[in-house]
């Protein structure tokens, strides 16, 4: 029976097991060194806010894994020797395999700041991160203030938490409005307003020099490059961004980039092994994407590709629309087909905001031919088929912005604002007209 | 596991409470401790003042509470250190909740004299149920009885907690509404009106005390041979509320079931529900969401409806034999239409709604269909009402009295089912089991909604495409133990017999992934293999696989 080892039990490797599963009846075996079972990273959060309990965040029951004859391998593999096809365990431990995935996701980004090592220093992407964090703050008493450090999304989650104790938090944020490399301005601007409401103290255009150790090494305080300003805290979040978690590959062999370098049938350069996930690199990036999406939603499609491509099914990645989501602190997002932060120069873009400063969108279209190119939305949910079926029969941004209604996805009784918006822009129309 | 033992240790971040709160809980606590006063038969001089003072007291000291809680917040979800309060995780306070709710049911149902019912000279009230005479007298000209107490005091924790309810979801109107309508059931239709229909009743003329909203087989005593009786002798007035009762058995509930959903009733009018949604709100997470409780939940609900149906087929049959003339059809006719009406309805689904069914459910139906036909033949052949059953053989010898078959099956379901089901574990264990444990496996009405919606409803909760991210705060939150990330996640449609409609999946879901909707029956259960986001090619070659 052919055995498939999946190193990295996250959403690209579990939805590999899971698919190949149902596909077939080979041996799969999912190596972890961080838990036992799966759980959902994306809820880690909730953990820590008490919303949920660790055991919430894990989608299958522990009997899930022995009944689907899915063989669960905790440890840390320190080397891929790909002659002998077989995978090599830091306690010494050798591990056979006839295919190999690789889906061991990302790690924090750290840029050499003095003291980023300090304990009390964390990123927020592993569960070992929630347990640090537990640590060094569980209260507000323990920790009387916290500095976060990079603009993205982990790093308003890392906020949301330590907000939701009690915790003073000081937010760095590199650029001159929160996400606005992803964002356009107005989102990015009503994202800093909804920020600060929350009683966070963001500092926009602001670096990190160093993090102050006190005698016992640990945190004491961290300093701002552009002032100089000295802020106590006990505990500094790194969360600016994330990369590939490729160190342990590096003499295998694999043709690493930043990521592992996949073809678009998953591949890597080493017949029968592949990488999905965070950590793989794409040689020529698809459409408008990156070559490496640390993205949940593509690690999962990538997950169902590889599943068919292993099984058989020779398949491309050609992931379809874009789309992705998430929520600044009580505002959710959700976006389709692409506006740009910048908008590119074919790109005209269209923004409704509501007086109450919780609610806005972008819509984006071709300035000449008027297709719909995009939208955001905040504080107003959108059905993700009727976008995915406008993108794909090109529909033009006055279709769009007339049959709005049609893709409100907000629960029943909630207030409607597509006639609002409507309005909005058409009048805009006119007076670009 | 590291974590949750560091929480469990720690613990303090949002758990104490702020000087509001406090307050909150002051007047609260005053407010119950004159009950408790008057429960101790402690002689509280102005009854009408002392118990206005107490219910107010309960009503502002939530209202405050829930003030401190929510109202320096910016709108969203507040569900933080949910899992860290004793109270909401099970700790102690809960222990405490749930043992005190739970003591008082079993007082309540089965040792009303010790709340004062009937103790004093002549028969008049003391205590605590004495305390609530003025109040009854006010509605309904009569003094109060423990049910009384008990449809007040209920009456003010829907009204309480409904209002911490819709402060706490302030941002969502579907919750506001819902919750609304509740209170208004509740406040009106369950507690006011029947009290003041009472005043009607005079020595010619009897109404039975009667809650329109309240429907069989919840209102399992709906059919008893004393209440058709009362119903019938009170001319124009009584027949039509017999004939309402009728009516929403058999064409107004599932007539609203196929256009919304059981929600209508289970989260929208009834007041299991109604308390379940206020006053257990914070107690939704701790419903057990386990495939194993899942399969318990399907044999327990089930058995119930079974057990309803026949209890209420032989109770009907029996004053139908004898007392043939006075009714229009005889115990025979009326046990042939029961078993052809059953069959036709149970051969129908089958048929038409065979690729529905799985097979345990098949098998399931067969035996329950088998065990109530054999039922039905066996009370045509056999007067219940003759065959008396010895109570010393089930009680120790401690009772020697004997009963006939058919009130004794009555009173085992309206003690089993009625009081310890419904009341004492469905309401007592709220702090421990959840809120909704006896909607979730032992409602009969919940049961035949079920499945009604399961099979012929419009309702369903959509899933948004590929946005799911597997977070859990959508199964965290169902109050009802369903897996609601089990659908999403797949991109799958949830159409499930148990799901009450409240809404709190959606509310909870940080990525807007779930909508609770009406459409048409078709494409209502979509099964992607491979959810949306992925190249259309891809979607084809497994869904035309």
């Amino acid at each position: 029976m052919e055995h498939i080892v999946i190193i990295g039990n996250g959403i690209s490797g579990v939805t590999a097991a899971r698919h190949i599963r149902k596909m077939s009846d080979k041996k799969i075996t999912l190596v972890s060194a961080e838990t036992d079972y799966f759980f959902s990273r994306t809820a880690l959060m909730y953990v820590y806010m008490g919303h949920m309990k660790f055991e919430h965040t894990q989608p299958y029951e522990n009997w899930f894994w022995k009944k689907n004859r899915i063989e669960l391998k905790k440890g840390y593999v320190s080397k891929v020797d790909h002659q002998k096809s077989q995978l090599i365990f830091d306690s010494g431990e050798n591990l056979k395999y006839d295919k190999l995935i690789i889906a061991t996701g990302s790690k924090p980004n750290k840029f050499g700041w003095p003291g980023q090592d300090l304990d009390g220093v964390m990123g927020m992407y592993h569960k070992q991160d929630l347990e640090n964090l537990e640590k060094y703050a569980p209260t507000n008493k323990v920790c009387k203030r916290a500095v976060i450090v990079g603009g993205g999304l982990i790093g308003i989650e890392l906020a949301e938490m330590l907000n939701s104790r009690g915790i003073p938090v000081t937010f760095l944020v590199r650029e001159d409005s929160f996400w606005n490399g992803v964002l356009p301005p107005g989102e990015s601007g009503m994202i800093n307003r909804h920020i600060k409401n929350h009683h966070i103290d963001l500092r926009l255009g602001m670096n990190l020099k160093e993090i102050i150790a006190d005698d016992n090494g640990k945190v004491k305080a961290a300093v701002i490059q552009e002032t100089g300003e000295v802020i106590d805290c006990d505990v500094v979040g790194l969360t600016a961004g994330v990369s590939p978690n490729v160190n342990f590959l590096k003499d295998s062999g694999i043709e690493l980039g930043r990521g592992i370098k996949v073809n678009r049938f998953l591949e890597t350069n080493i017949p029968n092994i592949y990488a999905i996930g965070d950590c793989a690199e794409q040689h020529e990036a698809i459409g408008n994407r990156r070559p490496i999406e640390a993205v949940w939603y593509t690690g999962r499609m990538m997950g169902e590709t590889v599943a068919q491509t292993i099984c058989g099914n020779k398949l491309e990645y050609k992931p379809g629309h874009w789309f992705n989501s998430a929520k600044f602190l009580d505002i959710e997002y959700q976006t389709y087909g692409w506006v740009f932060g910048k908008p590119k120069e074919y790109e005209a873009q269209f923004h409704w905001i509501h007086k109450d400063d919780t609610k806005c969108i972008t819509v984006s279209y071709h300035k000449e031919t008027r297709e719909f190119l995009g939208i955001n939305t905040f504080g107003i949910r959108m059905r993700h088929e009727t976008f995915d079926k406008w993108l794909t029969e090109k529909k033009d941004v006055d279709y769009v912005m007339e049959h709005l209604a049609e893709a409100n996805f907000d629960p029943e009784f909630f207030k409607h604002f597509e006639k609002d918006i409507l309005n909005a822009f058409q009048k805009q129309q006119t007076i670009n007209a | 596991m590291a974590v949750e033992r560091n929480m469990a240790l720690t613990g303090q971040p949002p758990k104490s409470l702020n000087t509001i709160q406090k307050i909150g809980v002051l007047i609260g606590i005053s407010g119950l401790l004159v009950l408790l006063l008057a429960a101790f038969n402690l002689n509280l001089p102005n009854k009408g003042l002392w118990l206005t003072m107490s219910l107010s007291a309960l009503i502002t000291g939530i209202i405050i509470f829930s003030k401190g809680s929510y109202d320096k917040k910016l709108e969203g979800i507040k569900n933080d250190g949910v899992w860290f309060k004793s109270m909401s995780s099970r700790g102690v306070l809960a222990w405490i909740a749930g043992v005190a709710l739970t003591g008082f049911y079993i007082v309540l149902y089965f040792f009303a004299e010790l709340l004062g019912l009937g103790q004093g000279v002549d028969g008049t009230n003391t205590g605590l149920v004495g305390l609530f005479d003025p109040l009854s007298r006010l509605l309904s000209g009569n003094p109060a009885s423990q049910w009384f107490v008990y449809g007040t005091l209920y009456t003010v924790a829907i009204v309480g907690f409904g209002i911490k309810f819709l402060m706490k979801y302030k941002h969502n109107r579907y919750e506001q509404l819902r919750t609304m309508s509740v209170m208004f059931f509740q406040t009106a239709f369950a507690f006011v009106i029947p009290e003041l229909m009472a005043r009607l009743n005079s020595d010619t003329f009897s109404l039975p005390y009667n809650d329109l909203k309240n429907m069989w087989p919840l209102n399992y005593y709906a059919f008893e041979q004393w209440r058709v009786d009362q119903f019938i002798n009170a001319q124009n007035i009584g027949l039509f509320f017999l004939i309402l009762a009728v009516l929403m058995v058999f064409v107004i509930s599932p007539w609203l079931t196929y256009k919304y959903g059981k929600r209508w009733y289970c989260s929208w009018v009834c007041g299991c529900g109604g308390l379940a949604e206020t006053a257990g709100d914070s107690f939704r997470q701790l419903s057990d969401k386990s495939v194993k409780a899942w399969k318990l939940e399907r044999w327990m609900i089930n058995t119930v409806l079974v057990f309803s149906v026949i209890m209420t087929v032989a109770t009907i049959s029996t004053f139908l034999g004898y007392d043939a003339t006075k009714y229009w059809f005889t115990k025979n006719v009326f046990l042939i239409s029961v078993g052809v009406f059953l069959t036709l309805l149970f051969t129908g689904i089958l048929y038409f709604k065979r690729d529905q069914l799985n097979n345990s459910a098949v098998k399931g139906a067969v035996g329950f269909f088998i065990l109530t036909i054999a039922f039905l033949v066996l009370i045509a052949f056999v007067d219940l009402s003759q065959i008396q059953i010895q109570a010393k053989y089930f009680s120790f010898g401690l009772n020697d009295k004997s009963y006939a078959a058919d009130s004794a099956l009555r009173t085992f379901y309206g003690f089993g089912i009625g009081s310890i089901f419904s009341g004492v574990i469905g309401t007592g264990f709220y702090p421990i089991l959840g809120n909704r444990v006896w909607c979730r496996m032992g409602c009969p009405m919940a049961g035949i909604m079920g499945i009604q919606q399961k099979l012929f409803s419009k309702f369903r909760i959509t899933t948004n495409g590929g946005q799911c991210i597997s977070c859990g705060n959508c199964s965290t939150y169902c109050e009802q133990g369903i897996d609601v990330r089990a659908y999403a996640q797949k991109g799958e449609n949830i159409v499930r017999s148990s799901c009450v409609g409240c809404g709190i999946c959606s509310a909870v879901c940080p990525r807007g992934v779930l909508k609770l909707e009406n459409d048409s029956l078709d494409g209502r259960i979509n099964s992607n293999e491979i959810l949306l986001g992925n190249d259309v090619d891809l979607m084809d070659f497994v869904n035309n696989k």
